[in-house]
């Protein structure tokens, strides 16, 4: 068990709690650093995967896991800035500016979308985004003159200040550097006093109001937060597969990147990053457990969404904080080691509460 | 004549996603839940329908209530072994563990060797038939899908009327501690409206499968009965088939007089204009909330 000792105000506010977690995170900055030279092209291209869902994954926890809004049509905000960063990028704009431009186009459609979350909640919400995102994947597949429809987009490797960024490492460490950058703001703005609000309002949005906080204007500006983290991740998407097409940014998307969050772990920064490693690796996972399967089991096409599906009821029965909340438990466990008592962590039940009559 | 005949196609489609949605409202107004799974159990009873006629060699309506059965039972089963345990806690973690049980369903379906990956007809006695009504051309595929849907609401109307156990329901549904309080067992009855929900999906499948074939993802025809339900207002169950009606209609209008692609956004795009104008739907009950 460790006791931390405060001397100063500025350890309140410290990112690094204390020792432990400046020479872990340091050790794992240091492995990011080091990948391109330690691992193959192929497992780089499957890390860099899981930056740039890591950066969707963050947008969507702050959307999810920190105000509590559940937005089931996230791939939507996903395809904006992929289409917007392919679009921009092909006429000409230089790298950086087409980025944010995507991440501005989409955090402008999530206001747009926002707008009626404000009215609606709960299962409403998630019907108005689920909506929402059928209707983009459609214009994207309809918007020829611009989106090119279902024959898809080809888009060049970035560049960057004249440095063209078209090897698998290169452009590794440009996703690490956003990813990083992506991952302090985020934790920065949770202890701000906006992220606290989003937070109450997460909690309780009468509770919340009651303290003065401005719920439309809050639920906007996590909206749009969040659409454009998804936005960026799309732009940086689109240059990785070098080609879209709209059905890359259905529903299926929007579940898979659902999934992330949840089996992460709701409600917490680390969980959007062991989602997005849950995410990518598990179809590595299944492919090599293939050749041990019969081949009845190990060929059949629904593999993939049984273990998807599987995964995720054992989840929400039995481990609702997810990945990281079994890591909790773990680290609990070792810091108290004989003394960990089962049922620590046991869950609350209660009655189910109506939604509809309050 | 052009017109009453999309309307007709209209109102058979309609009928479908009110099915659909009828499943979603019993299940929300029974147990404060929603289920992602109601499209994929949808699909369960067409295959049910399908592996009873064409593998097992029953007649037709011995086929189809013996699907119905099984829906019914697997449905009770699932409330009882998955969704019960998590009854109490958030909303949103029982509509993921809905997503996860339409996902496994669909990739079990689709790992049957040789049946999964493939499309079927379901042998119905009344596949292609054609009925002529003055200038009209009736499928009655289509017929057979707004007559049972018609009988169904009668029954449905009928047993939350007048039976215990749809008055008891009705209880439960408006708050289900002092319904527990005056002797009703919730929990049996939570089974009870998850075997409904399922048995009437497999009716929904059923009825579809003649008109689109039997295969693994019809289950995601179960996305377009959401704003179905929401255009209703989802805690009515006439509110469902009227919203589905709804869905169904403008759905075939704006196939015909729209420019394409505005069929199969038609739906998303009423429930949004929906949820801008009257967020409870059509039905739906007005809220307020006490502080």
């Amino acid at each position: 068990m460790r006791f931390i000792f405060k001397t100063d105000y500025g350890q309140d506010i410290d990112l690094a709690r204390h020792g432990g977690h400046v020479f872990w995170y340091g050790a794992l900055l240091a492995l990011l650093l080091a990948a391109p030279w330690l691992f193959a092209d192929y497992w780089l291209a499957q890390l860099t995967f899981v930056l740039i869902y890591s950066i969707v994954g963050l947008g969507l926890m702050l959307l999810a896991g920190f105000t509590g809004l559940f937005s089931i049509g996230h791939a939507a905000f996903l395809g904006v800035g992929a289409y917007a960063e392919a679009v921009f990028v092909n006429m000409g704009l230089p790298f950086p500016v087409a980025l944010v431009l995507a991440g501005a186009l989409a955090a402008a459609v999530g206001v747009v979308v926002g707008l009626p979350a404000l009215r609606v909640k709960g299962i409403y919400l998630g019907i108005a985004t689920l909506s929402f995102g059928f209707i983009v994947e459609e214009v994207l597949a309809r918007w020829e003159s611009v989106t090119r429809g279902n024959t898809g987009m080809h888009v060049g490797a970035p560049d960057l200040f004249g440095f063209k960024l078209d090897t698998g490492a290169s452009f590794y460490f440009l996703c690490l550097a956003i990813t990083i950058a992506a991952t302090l703001a985020i934790l920065n703005l949770l202890r701000s006093p906006t992220g606290r609000a989003f937070v109450a309002i997460r909690d309780s949005e009468i509770s919340a109001q009651s303290m003065g906080i401005h719920l439309a204007r809050y639920k906007t500006l996590s909206f749009a937060l969040s659409a454009a983290l998804a936005g960026v991740g799309g732009a940086l998407y689109a240059h990785k597969l070098s080609f879209i097409s709209p059905d890359q940014f259905g529903i299926l998307q929007s579940i898979d990147l659902l999934l992330m969050v949840v089996i992460g772990g709701l409600g917490s920064v680390h969980g959007a990053f062991l989602g997005a490693i849950f995410l990518i690796s598990m179809p590595q996972v299944i492919a090599l457990s293939k050749d041990w399967l019969p081949a009845a089991v190990g060929q059949a096409p629904g593999l993939q969404a049984m273990v998807y599906g599987t995964v995720l009821i054992a989840f929400v029965l039995f481990e609702p904080l997810g990945l990281y909340g079994r890591w909790l438990k773990v680290r609990t466990w070792l810091q108290l080691f004989p003394f960990y008592r089962r049922g620590m962590f046991r869950r609350q039940k209660s009655f189910q509460k109506s939604e509809r009559v309050r | 004549m052009q017109f009453l005949q999309l309307l007709i196609s209209g109102v058979a489609q309609g009928c479908i996603y009110g099915l659909i949605a009828l499943g979603f409202v019993l299940i929300y107004k029974g147990t404060e839940t929603v289920s992602f799974a109601q499209g994929e159990l949808m699909m369960l009873g067409a295959f049910g329908g399908l592996a009873a006629m064409t593998f097992l060699g029953f007649p037709f309506w011995a086929a189809v209530i013996s699907a119905l059965a099984a829906m019914a039972a697997f449905g009770v089963l699932l409330e009882r072994i998955v969704v019960r345990p998590i009854l109490g806690q958030p909303a949103f973690s029982i509509v993921m563990l809905t997503i996860g049980i339409g996902y496994v369903t669909r990739g079990l379906i689709t790992m049957l060797p040789g049946i999964g990956t493939e499309t079927h007809t379901l042998p119905v006695p009344y596949k292609d038939q054609i009925w002529h009504v003055g200038a009209l051309v009736l499928n009655v595929e289509q017929m057979a899908v707004i007559g049972a849907t018609a009988t169904l609401c009668l029954l449905l109307f009928a047993v939350f009327r007048y039976s215990k156990i749809g008055i008891a329901m009705q209880a439960a549904s408006q708050n289900q501690l002092a319904a527990y309080y005056m002797g009703i067992p919730v929990k049996q009855l939570n089974g009870l409206v998850w075997g409904l929900a399922a048995g009437v999906a497999a009716v929904a499948g059923l009825l579809l499968a003649p008109i689109t074939f039997v295969h693994a993802n019809m289950g995601f025809i179960g996305l377009k009965a959401f704003p179905a339900a929401v255009v209703g207002g989802f805690g009515s169950l006439p509110g469902a088939i009227v919203g589905g009606l709804v869905i169904g209609i403008v759905e075939s209008l704006s196939g015909f007089y729209l420019p394409q692609g505005f069929k199969d956004t038609a739906a998303y795009i009423v429930v949004l204009l929906m949820l801008m104008v009257k967020p409870n739907g059509l039905f739906g009950e007005r809220t307020a909330k006490k502080v």
